[in-house]
């Protein structure tokens, strides 16, 4: 098994892994050590062939191999890479690669619109995190951007092309999760879009996804279109019994008061999807008696849809012994601070 | 053994001894009490006569809200929601609707807030909402809040927050921007924040 070591931590990895699954590994081992994991818009763990679109995965890579141990002469694509044995890899400490990453993130916001008010997706944006880490607050441009007229693909998904960053995530759910793909990517450079063959609807079971799997907010929800902001929302955990065949139907739910505003899949720390789900969970069910809630979603604190939603302390284990000894401190400690 | 020394020189001894003439007969002390209730008729009041006469106000004062038209009079609030996450007291609620195509010159952009309200009473004034408006669309003004002596007009709306679409009638908060503000909007570079 290859062993890689990247900013200084090593791990073990099976063979065939990509530098930035070796990272996530390293990141689910130890979440302080999340800081090593490359940002990624276009790769999405659970689609096929995803990947190597966007560059903001790029790691310098100063030692190739035990083998070879010559470094690699550019930047190379966390995603696409796959690790050797003996590689080391610098995320966060080569400073000529954030300066690269920089550059990356201004070249991804040279069209994209500065709507972030308007957007459904603002809050919950990964191009939006990835600015605030990545990005410089001027822009250097000062062409007319490109813009489209924002169309509906079906009745449920609204296509803003004008915030599109063509990372092809959604073009692959069409071809991996559902039957006969309608929508792709027309024309080339500054004036690809993606469209649907000749304004053709989307239906089938799992086009929502799409919206899901958006790193922006290009597809967005038309039954949440403006009903309000995502950190005004409440999510919870539900789930309900789904007939649709690969559909686990595990779900959050965006809610105000006890209306269902919004039903998406579940993100995980990646920002991925645990599981996709089917058309009739995401915009069928909008009636809380639906579902079975199991209770409020864990939101990371530094989300601003943690905002005013208060969450009760750990309960702390009573201990029972009169005079606790050592080792029971020692332990006690241990569970508070985890 | 001494009397203990005083904590402050504010402490009088009281003694129960009895009264010359000149303060049994009591009038030299009420004249003297008069005569300082006569002086206070010629002083300079503190007081003004509210609300008929009003302070002068600095421009930069943090009264009573207005939400901005453009110059072509839209409305240039787009319901974003920054400012009520920023508002600490959690005065600001909005709900959002689409602009339909009919509607492009009422509002700026293809979002607007259909409604919006300020509970007057719970908002301290702070500015922060301001701070956080990314459209130029709410400012703090001169402008004072009228009393009332029941709650409810005390929450604004929209027909109360919206300055009048007549030109003349438009509020001004151009004291509220300074000229490092004014300098920062000319700078080509930071454009596309508009």
């Amino acid at each position: 098994m290859p062993k890689v070591t990247i900013d200084g931590i090593t791990i073990e990895v099976p063979e065939g892994t990509t530098i930035l699954q070796a990272a996530r590994m390293i990141g689910e081992r130890n979440r302080a050590d999340r800081h090593v994991v490359p940002p990624a818009m276009c790769y999405y763990s659970k689609l096929e062939t995803s990947g190597g679109y966007c560059r903001t995965c790029l790691v310098k890579v100063p030692k190739g191999s035990d083998k070879d141990p010559r470094p690699m002469p550019k930047p190379v694509p966390s995603c696409r890479t796959t690790v050797m044995d003996g590689m080391e890899v610098a995320n966060t400490t080569d400073p000529t690669l954030i300066d690269a990453r920089n550059g990356v993130v201004e070249m991804l916001l040279i069209n994209h619109p500065l709507d972030c008010p308007i957007c459904d997706q603002a809050g919950e944006c990964d191009l939006q995190d990835l600015s605030y880490e990545n990005g410089t607050a001027a822009s250097r441009y000062e062409f007319e951007r490109r813009t489209f007229e924002p169309i509906d693909i079906g009745d449920t998904i609204k296509l803003h092309m004008t915030r599109c960053i063509l990372c092809y995530r959604c073009v692959k759910v069409a071809e991996q999760l559902t039957d006969g793909r309608v929508h792709g990517v027309i024309n080339r450079g500054d004036a690809a879009e993606i469209s649907t063959y000749i304004s053709q609807a989307i239906d089938n079971d799992f086009s929502g996804n799409m919206i899901d799997v958006c790193p922006v907010g290009a597809l967005t929800d038309r039954t949440f279109r403006f009903a309000s902001r995502v950190w005004f929302t409440k999510p919870m955990d539900a789930h309900r019994d789904c007939d649709t065949s690969g559909c686990t139907g595990k779900v959050v739910l965006w809610l105000k008061g006890d209306e269902v505003l919004r039903v998406t899949g579940r993100k995980d720390q990646w920002g991925e999807v645990e599981s996709f789900i089917c058309n009739t969970c995401r915009f069928g069910k909008k009636d809380l008696a639906a579902w079975t809630v199991e209770g409020p979603r864990n939101i990371d604190r530094h989300s601003v849809i943690g905002q005013g939603h208060y969450t009760l302390k750990r309960v702390q284990p009573v201990l029972t012994s009169p005079a606790p000894n050592v080792p029971e401190l020692a332990k006690r400690k241990e569970l508070k601070d985890r | 053994m001494s009397a203990p020394k005083p904590l402050t020189d504010r402490s009088r001894v009281v003694s129960d001894k009895r009264m010359t003439l000149m303060e049994r007969i009591y009038l030299p002390a009420m004249v003297a009490g008069l005569l300082i209730t006569i002086k206070h008729f010629f002083r300079r009041k503190p007081t003004i006569r509210y609300p008929e006469q009003e302070r002068p106000r600095p421009a930069v004062y943090r009264g009573r809200h207005v939400l901005k038209r453009d110059e072509q009079g839209r409305e240039r609030c787009t319901a974003c929601g920054l400012c009520a996450v920023a508002c600490p007291a959690e005065a600001i609620s909005m709900v959002a609707d689409e602009r339909r195509p009919d509607e492009a010159h009422l509002y700026r952009e293809e979002k607007y807030a259909r409604i919006y309200q300020i509970d007057m009473l719970c908002c301290i004034y702070c500015g922060l909402c301001e701070e956080a408006c990314p459209k130029e669309a709410i400012f703090l003004t001169d402008r004072l809040v009228k009393a009332d002596h029941l709650r409810m007009p005390f929450v604004f709306g929209k027909d109360e927050l919206v300055e009048p679409l007549d030109p003349a009638k438009r509020i001004d908060v151009s004291g509220r921007q300074t000229a490092a503000v004014l300098k920062f909007k000319q700078n080509p570079r930071y454009a596309h924040n508009r």
